[in-house]
């Protein structure tokens, strides 16, 4: 088995206009800089995304929605230093916000993968975000029916993988990312390193390669909040 | 608020020290963005706690020197951090487990406004703002005791102790202690039970700037914090 692809270009090719697409990371941690910037030069239209935030100045996810490849964001935080391209865009009502609070957002994917449709939880009874929703009442408490969230593709980071697609993660860059490689029919993935099958112990595997399509290795990945100090711009 | 109370009332530093006094010695502790992290800086001496962060940490603490960040070490508000020995990294269905599922021993946030029966307001000021939840509405649910650092009231003087939230809610009957620039209540019965006031001001001055009736028993202590 081997699930190594050659280049950014080759891995992100599958994701097509229309497509569900979960991106990893937690504002710039854990964010797969370079996979994003290739699906910005793969040009895909219309694309729902999901994650965490909303993007940062002008590169990665900002990119990708100031090309316009967005039509539709699901996320929990839409604020960031500078979220501009995300702001402008939304009052300017050329993206859709579906706002769902952070523990929920990781649930749904979760179940998602994990082939739960539905599940209950407390977060946001009584409030705006639970309107529309089933509610039901378990031991005297009241709980909110929240759904699954699966996608077509997810772009995900992880530290090393191997040929079988065992991942391992860098400090707190793990985040959402083995969720959404669980939940994505095509999960593809930027490593710093590509080791032989064995080299990772089995021990320490987080995401285990069942859940894993494709691996492309960048060596010396940017940070987000490095290239936003920088002034970065991408394209 | 009057000039009278703007000069005796606690600056931020203040409140977040009061209420960093009542966090216990070995508990799991998830402070909010923003206002309520500085409650880390004064955790009494020789208590033991651990912090958890949404986005996958237990045992952090401390900030980088600039340029010894590393933006994959992060905190829920985005800023650099450093671990403390014995800490642990998780993902994010794991970290909201631990919120979730009631294994915190105390989470604190910040308030737009609070009511007598432990409803939050903090999300959303419901006035064309781009909204953003975050974690906000999973931690009021969970933690053992979940805890509110405030002004007592807003900028313009109004009123956050309130009857009823007037503003898009973050949570039902959630809040359990709330520290303001003035006072320190309990929620208990559904009522802001006074446990602490600056001695500087009389229970009526208070009550004139809460909208909520305060119930005040005959051992309200004085709300006594250092100059910072």
């Amino acid at each position: 088995m081997n699930k190594i692809t050659g280049s950014l270009s080759e891995a992100v090719a599958s994701i097509k206009d229309g497509a569900t697409v979960m991106i990893g990371g937690f504002g710039g941690s854990g964010s797969p800089v370079e996979l994003i910037h290739a699906l910005v030069d793969a040009g895909p239209k219309n694309l729902t995304v999901v994650n965490n935030n909303a993007g940062n100045g002008h590169v990665g996810l900002a990119a990708l929605i100031e090309q316009g490849q967005v039509a539709k964001l699901i996320c929990s935080f839409p604020r960031s230093s500078d979220s501009t391209v995300f702001n402008n865009l939304y009052r300017a009502g050329g993206i859709e916000l579906e706002l769902v609070p952070q523990g929920t957002l990781a649930e749904r994917i979760r179940a998602g993968g994990a082939g739960i449709p539905a599940f209950y939880t407390p977060a946001s009874y009584g409030t705006e975000l639970a309107e529309g929703k089933p509610i039901a009442e378990f031991d005297g408490r009241h709980y909110v029916q929240e759904r699954w969230l699966k996608a077509d593709a997810c772009l995900i980071k992880a530290e090393f993988a191997d040929p079988m697609g065992n991942l391992t993660y860098r400090l707190a860059g793990r985040n959402f990312n083995p969720l959404m490689a669980m939940a994505s029919t095509t999960t593809i993935v930027q490593v710093s390193r590509i080791v032989e099958a064995g080299a990772i112990d089995p021990e320490h595997v987080i995401t285990p390669g069942i859940f894993v399509d494709k691996v492309v290795e960048v060596t010396q990945p940017k940070q987000e909040e490095v290239l936003i100090r920088q002034g970065a711009v991408y394209p | 608020m009057n000039s009278q109370l703007d000069k005796i009332k606690l600056s931020n530093a203040q409140i977040a020290w009061r209420a960093a006094q009542d966090i216990e010695d070995g508990a799991y502790v998830n402070l909010g963005i923003g206002f309520p992290e500085m409650l880390a800086k004064f955790k009494p001496e020789g208590r033991e706690v651990v912090y958890q962060t949404e986005n996958g940490i237990l045992g952090f603490g401390g900030v980088p020197a600039a340029g010894e960040e590393d933006w994959d070490l992060i905190n829920a508000g985005k800023k650099a951090i450093k671990l403390k020995p014995g800490a642990a990294f998780f993902h994010h269905a794991d970290s909201f487990a631990m919120i979730r599922g009631g294994h915190l021993d105390l989470a604190v946030l910040g308030a737009f406004q609070v009511a007598e029966n432990g409803d939050l307001a903090n999300w959303s000021t419901g006035k064309g703002a781009i909204p953003a939840v975050g974690g906000a509405m999973d931690l009021v649910h969970g933690a053992k005791r979940v805890a509110v650092v405030t002004d007592h009231v807003t900028k313009d003087g109004a009123p956050k102790l309130m009857r009823q939230c007037t503003m898009p809610l973050t949570g039902l009957q959630c809040i359990t202690t709330v520290y303001t620039s003035l006072a320190v209540f309990d929620i208990i019965d559904k009522r802001f039970v006074l446990r602490e006031k600056l001695a500087s001001i009389s229970l009526d001055e208070l009550q004139a700037v809460t909208e909520a009736e305060i119930l005040a028993g005959s051992n309200v202590g004085d709300l006594v914090v250092p100059s910072l």
